[in-house]
């Protein structure tokens, strides 16, 4: 019987998508050991969805809360966290590769003086031992480990587990929580929302890349249009050079040095594919590529590639794609 | 595009090198990567030094990297002051020029043969960028000839007049400050040439840029004119002593010229191995057909002789070992090689070998400049020869 | 004011990765190591914040092989003024172990801040500086992309998806550095020959063993080739049909 806990995450009291996610890969952790999956989510109330968790294989939701859980807080959430952990027998707990996932599930092993494989996109349990896959070298190579300590802590890639159906009753419960006043000595002052319903590329199921093909910085204009074309599931990306001259933000960088991305679909504008960036995005499940060069590295890597003039290719492709989400 | 230049290096010569030598090899590269290669096109085509270099180059410490941190200098060993030069002609044979001229020809004649004065006056300024200069030797009709030279220095009361003409002057419109040499006495008596230190914006010394150059066009190259320049006593470099000296100025340009040329070579070779393995012909890459793969194997060959070559005389100039004449043999060697791999480079390139978006053609062009100045490649030839035989002939 | 960061060698993110005999770890012939350049955005702001307050000290330390000790120079080449090397043989797989021993070297070292890069290049682990804080009982923000210190108090701008979060923390704290931080100046060439004489001290370290157990690494799966649709704007069409049909994403 492996008992795993699955820590979720909501923002502005709903549960975001990764959430499902995290339930998806904790149930395949708990069914290679006929065991069960329990939800946790923090909130200052009640978070809409949490009772849909059952959809994807959760036994049982638990939603912690206080005032102070409204927004993500490391010292609160920790707290709750490992006494939750503490308080029960759990082989694993699993949580999302996310930027609170990143935050909090280091502080939890820490704490509980028990690893953490990060990042992980594969797992099971073999011999009974819990392991996990996880890229290294910006997935030029994947290293494959044992986690010997109980709890396993685990974090999960967004976007490797799809969300599977795996309905069964879930037992739903909100248990109050006690945490400092104000969380903790870090306090999350504000979130400054980027532009309204922008996708963080390292979550969006699509990804629309442009480098230095682009040619210039208001070009990058066609690139918006075109992920905005995918209704909503779109997110701009970036190669290194355009971040690096200024072009872009940092946080829309694909590669070693920026975000590491495995959307569905990938279409590289104007990439020529330096080996870094292709480290960044080659788990893509498909890659489209867009350049005037035939022989550019991305075409090795593209599913489909499409040589020539971004300018005449993107504008036509953007109008196509309108047209099937009309 | 490469972001980060992964060197060329088949025999370990790396591993020959310091620590401190590699991380100041290490540092240049990365800042040429930055800021060099990514302008240095438009900027060659437009026909401009890209002078918003200098003071990121003054930053590192590049200016006379080999003279003492008593001047504001970084101190280095000729081995760490040849890569510096191997990295900056990686990125263009212009900005390694203004280093060498900044450096070999203005900064170490004055701490050669200046007075403390002097040194304390002008070293600074130069290390620090706030000052640039240039090196007046070469004129119209006397440049593998410079013994010839019919410029000449008049001493007065007051101090000295000059009165030539300079030409193929690196940075000369630029310039702060001229290093200008001249005869003191007799024209047929070059033991009566001395330096002297004049600053550009003296009465009768005028600059002009020469136009239509299709080498070193990311470099400002000038003719000097001067008439009646008047410059106190205190403008002489007080231990030159005939042609010897600007001659000594010549050798330690040289030296950084020979590492240079590796650079170029370096980085055409980098361009042609990244190209043949990506460019497909007949559905392969041309990588993988004979007559390229033997232009690759040239290349890298060579490279890394002249690699080693340069290494060897920068251990016997750090051990005051190093004669002028193995200079030559270097520069003559590497700079003739290093034309050959750019255009090797550049032919398998095919046609995008031409366009300023790739390097090879570039480098090439500045290639045939480096062939030319510091010595000709035959004035070399003529030297090991007269090395050899103890018969001279230029005479 | 006193701040230590936390930094890494790390193999360069231009290497070609080839695995090892054992068939568990790089293949490190001929690989060319580097600082962590998540860490010298923590060493460029530390160096800033000492030099804006215009006193205090700035200290490296690393946990690493021997070789490390040329990672720890890069970093005193940048102007830190002294580096403690935890040495070990190699670098374990368990981000907690290291951190425990990062924690122990720091605990009395009276820092007013820690700083690490997010996350290490190589194993993507990016982990150990929360742990750091978490071991050492500081307040802790992660990835931070901006940096206001005014007495004992800072605010940290940090990415989250869609958004900024805005932090506020008091110092002393631990804070973990992402790009667009800064941008980390180059070691100037009298800086790389005065960090040969700067304090270097090395500590033989002995690790807790860990709970990870490395079992393989292995090269990621091939992607299948792939192929050229067309040309221009008349392949638009094929392309279509395909991510349709063929690829089921549209």
């Amino acid at each position: 019987m492996t008992a795993v806990l699955a820590v979720l995450e909501q923002r502005d009291g709903a549960l975001r998508k990764v959430s499902h996610e995290v339930v998806t890969g904790a149930r395949r952790l708990a069914d290679a050991g006929s065991g069960t999956v329990e939800a946790l989510v923090l909130g200052g109330g009640t978070v809409s969805g949490a009772d849909q968790l059952g959809r994807f294989g959760a036994d049982r939701v638990t939603t912690a809360t206080h005032a102070a859980l409204g927004r993500y807080t490391p010292e609160g959430y920790t707290r709750v966290v490992v006494e939750r952990v503490r308080a029960r027998q759990y082989d694993a707990v699993v949580f999302p590769a996310s930027a609170t996932g990143r935050d909090l599930a280091p502080r939890v092993a820490a704490r509980l003086g028990v690893p953490l494989a990060a990042d992980v996109t594969d797992l099971g349990i073999e011999g009974g031992a819990i392991w996990a896959t996880r890229p290294v070298y910006a997935g030029k190579a994947l290293l494959k480990v044992k986690l010997l300590a109980r709890p396993a802590l685990l974090s999960l890639r967004p976007n490797v587990f799809t969300p599977v159906e795996r309905p069964r009753a879930a037992a739903a419960e909100t248990a109050k929580v006690d945490v400092p006043e104000r969380g903790g000595r870090v306090v999350v002052r504000e979130i400054k929302a980027a532009a309204a319903g922008a996708l963080d590329v390292a979550e969006a199921p699509i990804v629309v890349s442009g480098g230095r093909g682009l040619k210039e910085p208001a070009n990058f204009r066609l690139l918006e249009e075109l992920a905005r074309a995918f209704g909503g599931k779109a997110a701009v990306g970036a190669s290194r050079a355009v971040v690096d001259a200024g072009w872009r933000p940092h946080a829309d960088q694909v590669g070693q040095t920026g975000k590491t991305v495995s959307p569905t679909l990938y279409v590289a504008v104007g990439i020529s594919g330096a080996i870094q960036h292709l480290a960044g995005m080659r788990t893509s499940k498909v890659i489209v590529a867009i350049n005037r060069d035939k022989d550019a590295p991305i075409f090795k890597v593209a599913d489909y590639g499409i040589v020539g003039d971004l300018f005449e290719i993107v504008p036509r492709l953007t109008e196509e794609i309108r047209k099937l989400h009309a | 595009m490469a972001l980060r230049f992964q060197g060329v290096d088949f025999y370990d010569a790396d591993g020959l090198l310091t620590e401190e030598e590699r991380a100041v090899r290490d540092t240049v590269r990365a800042w040429v990567d930055d800021n060099v290669i990514p302008v240095i096109g438009e900027h060659y085509v437009a026909g401009k030094f890209p002078t918003h270099l200098v003071p990121q180059m003054a930053e590192l410490g590049l200016f006379g990297a080999n003279l003492p941190e008593e001047f504001g200098c970084a101190g280095l060993n000729n081995v760490a002051y040849g890569l510096i030069m191997q990295e900056l002609e990686r990125g263009d044979s212009g900005v390694r020029s203004f280093a060498s001229v900044q450096g070999a020809l203005v900064m170490y004649p004055i701490y050669e043969f200046g007075s403390d004065e002097q040194k304390r006056r002008w070293l600074p300024e130069l290390a620090s960028g706030r000052r640039i200069g240039c090196f007046g030797l070469t004129e119209p009709d006397y440049g593998s000839n410079p013994g010839g030279m019919i410029t000449v220095a008049k001493e007065t009361k007051e101090g000295w007049v000059l009165n030539g003409a300079k030409m193929w002057i690196t940075n000369g419109s630029t310039a702060d400050v001229a290093i200008v040499w001249a005869k003191t006495a007799r024209l047929d008596d070059p033991g009566s040439i001395r330096g002297f230190i004049v600053p550009t914006d003296a009465k009768g010394f005028a600059a002009k840029d020469q136009q239509g150059k299709l080498s070193l066009r990311a470099s400002d190259t000038s003719e000097l004119v001067l008439q009646d320049v008047c410059v106190p006593k205190e403008a002489l470099l007080p231990k030159s002593a005939g042609l010897k000296s600007p001659l000594m100025c010549l050798t330690a340009a040289r030296y950084g010229i020979a590492w240079g040329a590796v650079g170029s070579a370096m980085a055409c070779y980098d361009e042609a191995v990244r190209y043949a393995k990506a460019r497909v012909v007949f559905d392969r890459p041309i990588g993988g057909f004979q007559l390229q793969q033997a232009r690759l194997v040239e290349m890298l060959t060579e490279i890394t002789k002249a690699q080693l070559l340069c290494l060897q005389l920068g251990r016997l100039k750090d051990q005051g070992k190093m004669s002028p004449q193995q200079v030559s043999l270097a520069k003559r060697n590497n700079v003739s090689m290093a034309t050959d791999v750019a255009r090797e480079s550049r032919r398998l390139l095919g046609a995008s070998g031409i366009l300023a978006e790739y390097q090879a053609m570039r480098h090439l062009a500045n290639l045939e400049s480096v062939y030319t100045y510091e010595g000709t490649h035959d004035i070399h030839t003529l030297i090991l020869g007269q090395e050899i035989t103890g018969l001279s002939a230029f005479n | 004011m006193k701040i230590a960061v936390c930094i890494k060698r790390v193999a360069d993110s231009e290497t070609r990765v080839k695995i090892a005999a054992d068939g568990k770890a790089l293949d490190e012939a001929g690989v060319k190591f580097v600082l962590n350049p998540y860490d010298e955005f923590a060493v460029e702001e530390a160096l800033r914040r000492k030099e804006q307050a215009g006193s205090g000290e700035v200290v490296v330390v690393a946990l690493g092989p021997a070789a490390a000790q040329e990672t720890i120079r890069a970093a005193l080449a940048m102007g830190v003024d002294r580096g403690v090397l935890l040495q070990v043989d190699r670098i374990p797989a368990d981000g907690l172990v290291v951190a425990q021993a990062l924690a122990a070297e720091l605990k009395d070292g009276g820092y007013d801040l820690i700083l690490c890069g997010k996350m290490a290049i190589d194993d993507y682990n990016h982990q150990v500086g929360p742990m750091v804080a978490e071991l050492l009982g500081l307040p802790c923000v992660t990835s931070i992309a901006h940096l206001e210190l005014q007495g004992n108090t800072g605010v940290a701008e940090r990415e989250v998806e869609g958004g900024i979060e805005v932090c506020e923390f008091p110092l002393p704290a631990v804070l973990t550095t992402d790009k667009g931080l800064n941008e980390p100046r180059y070691p100037a060439l009298k800086g790389i020959m005065a960090a040969k004489k700067k304090p270097l001290d090395i500590k033989p370290t002995a690790l807790a063993v860990g709970g990870l157990e490395v079992l393989a690494m292995t090269p990621p799966p091939d992607r299948k080739d792939g192929r050229i649709v067309g040309e221009g704007v008349a392949a638009i069409p094929e392309l279509l049909r395909l991510l349709r049909e063929e690829a089921k994403v549209l």
